[in-house]
């Protein structure tokens, strides 16, 4: 595009960039939001409309200049178009997850000392005032949805509309107060704070320039050629990074259009309407629909059965590489192309992912036989590496180079060394500014050369010079005997099983692994009620004989599969139970973004670690749960320990 | 205690002018007396609940509200007019909707089709024109849409809309059934077991819903609830009833300490 290219060099800001788009295509959707039944369109002017008055109006509340505000909600245009306005004001924006409990938002809004806080509904409103009493510097809240809100006391609390209104008939004042600020931002100034999800410890808040994001953004569009034309749908968290890089800051940059749903239970319709072009979704969310596609057929009648099965088949053979543009076969691309009538093409659909062009996961690794399902079908999905820190970009893979054990090569303009202990480092455009108000985190994480340690183990492939992520670099150890302990390696393994929703494996220092395994309610379930087994709660069903037998023989399969590499076969699992409750982010044992916090799971279950190692059978427990309005309760089960056979490395030498 | 002026009750909260007022009530069934001479009102805004054990005509006065009973003795008064016996439909004109017990939706049509039944007394357009989907009918029909996918969204059933009822489970019937009464933007809302049969996440879930709906819309609502937890958290007023009488009629408070309404729950020993 000649005409983003001929200003770019002014394009320091992101409001700069929404001016930019007003200017140059002022009636093309910026963002869509479906509401009662019809998707409603924010043009790119319209939406510089609201962010000004929005702006006007924090101004007129009384924003000053490194002020934060923070975002609670869901992704609604109106929340994104409030990071800009906030920006525009001179403030910084923070947004929050919105499933987080008062008191994680407690310890993050009085972290950074949040004056404004800009709520989605009723429910983060109540969570923000139960907690106010600790947040000596909150001043005022603005609330998008008024449901339920009448009867509250609105002297610290204003709604969405009002504040534009204000914003709207302000003075010349505040209009030359907001020109001023505006013109003030720079390269350099704070574009947005993120809270890291934090495996270890609290939560620390990384600032991130406009020239991070901005750079970032610049790089990645050029990479993928993501257009104008393209489209997004936001369901994303708006407190991970990788939102805020996709519906923000390639959105703007690139001018395409960001979709939002109506409600997360209307996620797979929306996606369905909107046709995404751009897609990103973790492996977790790819499983999920795999499954839900896997549990579909179960159901189906036997013709459709056997078409699905026939034609993924062919599929796995060559559908990957036909999508890298590698020679196959006429017969065999005759034989596809009915397979897209007939099976490929209605199952795109289904999934709402017939038109996208490109397509991510990353966060954690991504099963292979998943990651080549979809590929199959045609979808161009590809893996990146990155975190916070980075601006999420650290590898990335380039169309027909795409693997499922790799994570691509680094991104332009991001330099990649592998340290003396396996870790990994990056230098990048992207590179944050510092931990908020953390000094000596800062120093830790990045030295003064600007190398960021990832905290990641890994290797680049010689022949390819692409990345391989083995482990978290903390997590990976030594067993009792000294070999290679890598919990993720086998968790992964684990978790590839649809039945198998979450594990957590131990072993570093002994002499032999254990491993904690959640079952997937909704795949076990469903083969629970095809074979009339009857059960009452998650806790039941996790118990029934059967359901252990089956995680038993998956775990056999991945000792087997484990033992065939010389470095890992020491981290087989010798013991195994299935956990009682689903490990919840809640209960403090996933972070937000779903990551298994090894520490507090140790600690929380220590008893039934130790039954797994003193060869006990069975052994009685007493969890506390959280439920999910913050009030606690207590369960308690009587857990069988199975054992999984193993496999020696010499055994599998002499087959 | 006049009529038309704001009511304070015995705890402090102020409600409006009475909308409704039911006086010297008798309703027979043959030689069955379902309700024994009562006198009740409701007032605007309220949330009036009506509680008793079973078998005490509690939906039977709810029916008498809602102009399904005839009542052979008493008189009904809405809006300080004396009702005369008049045909359900009529009822619904004048800003009355109702939810039933036993759910009593379509169950082989879609949430949004049922929910769109609830604004056929406010369609106009007739039968002809209706079927060709020209005009008038086509600008109705886009206006009711829109107020019903409002009450869509306010209930949170927006991934349910295409959904034929069939294959909904229970808890969610009932917040449909509540969603067509809302679609008729009625004045008074007569809820009867909005709660029974549910689970507790689906009861709290329900009672947010009531709650909102009052505070939203500032609608009037008379419900019938067993759950006596739910009825002294929602309502402003109760009337207790026990085998065709009032017995009881207060703030949640009065009427929990009230000898009479413990009696009749708990049973009174004969000796």
């Amino acid at each position: 595009m000649a005409q983003s290219d001929m200003d770019a060099t002014n394009m320091v800001s992101l409001p700069a960039l929404l001016r930019r788009n007003a200017a140059n295509f002022g009636s093309s959707a910026a963002f869509r939001e479906k509401e009662f039944g019809i998707w409603q369109t924010w043009s790119w002017s319209k939406a510089l409309n609201e962010a000004e008055s929005l702006a006007l109006g924090l101004i007129e509340l009384g924003i000053q200049p490194g002020d934060f505000v923070a975002i609670l909600g869901r992704n609604r245009p109106d929340l994104y178009i409030s990071m800009v306005a906030i920006q525009m004001a001179g403030a910084t924006p923070v947004p929050q997850y919105q499933d987080s409990v008062a008191e994680e938002m407690e310890y993050v809004l009085a972290h950074c000392g949040a004056k404004f806080v800009v709520a989605g509904d009723q429910e983060q409103v109540d969570k923000v005032l139960e907690i106010q009493s600790n947040l000596p510097d909150f001043e005022q809240m603005i609330y998008l949805d008024g449901r339920g809100l009448r009867k509250y006391d609105h002297s610290k609390l204003h709604s969405f509309a009002s504040v534009m209104e204000n914003g709207k008939n302000s003075g010349q004042n505040s209009k030359s107060t907001l020109k001023d600020r505006e013109n003030a931002l720079t390269y350099d100034s704070t574009c947005v704070m993120l809270y890291t999800s934090g495996t270890t410890g609290r939560p620390k808040g990384v600032v991130l320039s406009n020239a991070n994001i901005i750079e970032t953004a610049k790089t990645t569009c050029e990479f993928d050629d993501l257009k104008k034309t393209d489209e997004i749908v936001a369901y994303l968290p708006m407190a991970w990074i990788g939102d805020f890089i996709f519906s923000v800051g390639q959105a703007m940059w690139s001018g395409f259009c960001v979709n939002c749903p109506e409600s997360a239970d209307t996620l797979s319709t929306d996606l369905r309407e909107i046709g995404p072009t751009y897609y990103f979704a973790p492996p977790r969310v790819f499983e999920m629909q795999l499954t839900d596609v896997m549990i579909r057929m179960e159901d189906s009648g036997r013709f459709k059965k056997w078409l699905f099965d026939y034609f993924m088949e062919h599929a796995r053979h060559v559908g990957g590489n036909i999508l890298d543009g590698k020679s196959v076969g006429f017969g065999s691309r005759i034989k596809y192309f009915l397979g897209d009538l007939a099976v490929y093409g209605p199952l795109k659909n289904t999934l709402g992912l017939s038109k996208v062009r490109v397509g991510y996961t990353a966060g954690e690794a991504i099963g292979p036989e998943i990651f080549e399902f979809y590929r199959s079908l045609g979808i161009n999905l590809k893996q990146l590496y990155g975190q916070t820190e980075a601006s999420v970009y650290i590898t990335q893979q380039p169309d027909g180079e795409v693997r499922g054990d790799t994570v691509g090569v680094p991104t332009p303009g991001v330099e990649v060394r592998i340290g003396d202990n396996g870790e990994v480092y990056y230098k990048s455009p992207g590179t944050f500014v510092e931990y908020y108000k953390n000094p000596e985190s800062t120093a830790e994480t990045k030295d003064p050369e600007g190398w960021v340690a990832t905290g990641d183990a890994g290797f680049f492939e010689e022949d390819t010079g692409h990345l391989r992520i083995i482990d978290r670099a903390k997590d990976v150890s030594k067993m009792s005997d000294g070999s290679m302990f890598a919990p993720k390696y086998v968790e992964n393994k684990l978790k590839f099983y649809p039945n198998i929703l979450e594990s957590v494996v131990f072993g570093a220092g002994k002499e032999r692994c254990v491993a904690f395994i959640n079952i997937d309610l909704s795949a076990v379930g469903n083969w629970a009620e095809r074979n009339n087994i009857a059960y009452s709660s998650y806790q039941e069903l996790a118990g029934h004989p059967k359901v252990l037998e089956t995680i038993q023989s998956h775990v056999e399969e991945v000792n087997a599969s484990i033992a065939k590499d010389k470095m890992l076969a020491g981290c087989q699992v010798h013991r195994f139970l299935v956990l009682h409750k689903e490990l919840d982010a809640d209960d403090g044992e996933l972070t937000r973004t779903r990551k298994v916090r090894r520490k507090i799971i140790a600690e929380k279950f220590e008893d039934l670690i130790n039954a797994l190692y003193d060869g006990s059978s069975s052994i009685y427990t007493e969890t506390e749960v959280t439920y999910e309005d913050g009030r606690k309760g207590k369960i308690s089960a009587t857990l069988q320990i199975k054992d999984a056979t193993t496999n020696s490395v010499a055994d599998l030498a002499a087959q | 205690m006049n009529n038309t002026d704001d009511y304070v009750t015995a705890d402090g909260r102020t409600i409006g002018a009475v909308v409704m007022e039911m006086k010297n009530i008798t309703l027979r069934f043959g030689g069955v007396t379902a309700i024994k001479d009562i006198t009740f009102d409701i007032r605007e805004g309220e949330i009036r609940a009506i509680i008793g054990p079973n078998g005490a005509g509690k939906s039977s006065m709810l029916n008498v509200v809602s102009g399904f009973y005839v009542p052979q003795e008493g008189e009904v008064f809405f809006r300080g007019e004396k009702r005369p016996p008049v045909k359900p439909f009529e009822v619904a004109r004048q800003g009355i909707a109702r939810t039933f017990q036993n759910i009593a939706l379509f169950e082989g049509m879609s949430v949004l089709d049922n929910v769109m039944t609830g604004r056929l007394t406010q369609m106009k357009a007739g039968i002809f024109s209706q079927a060709i989907w020209r005009g008038k009918a086509e600008q109705e029909e886009v206006e009711n849409r829109e107020i019903c996918e409002r009450v869509i969204d306010f209930l949170e059933i927006q991934s349910i809309r295409k959904t034929p009822v069939s294959r909904l489970p229970y808890g969610l019937k009932k917040r449909v059934e509540l969603a067509r009464a809302l679609a008729s933007e009625p004045k008074l809302l007569l809820l009867d077991e909005p709660m029974a049969g549910m689970n507790v996440e689906e009861k709290e879930d329900m009672s947010r819903f009531i709650l909102d709906v009052n505070d939203e819309f500032g609608t009037t609502i008379a419900l019938i609830e067993h759950d006596m937890g739910v009825v002294m958290d929602l309502s402003d007023r109760v009337v207790v009833m026990d085998y065709g009488k009032k017995i009881g009629d207060g703030t949640p408070d009065e009427v929990r300490n009230n000898q009479a309404v413990i009696d009749a729950y708990l049973g009174v020993s004969h000796d």
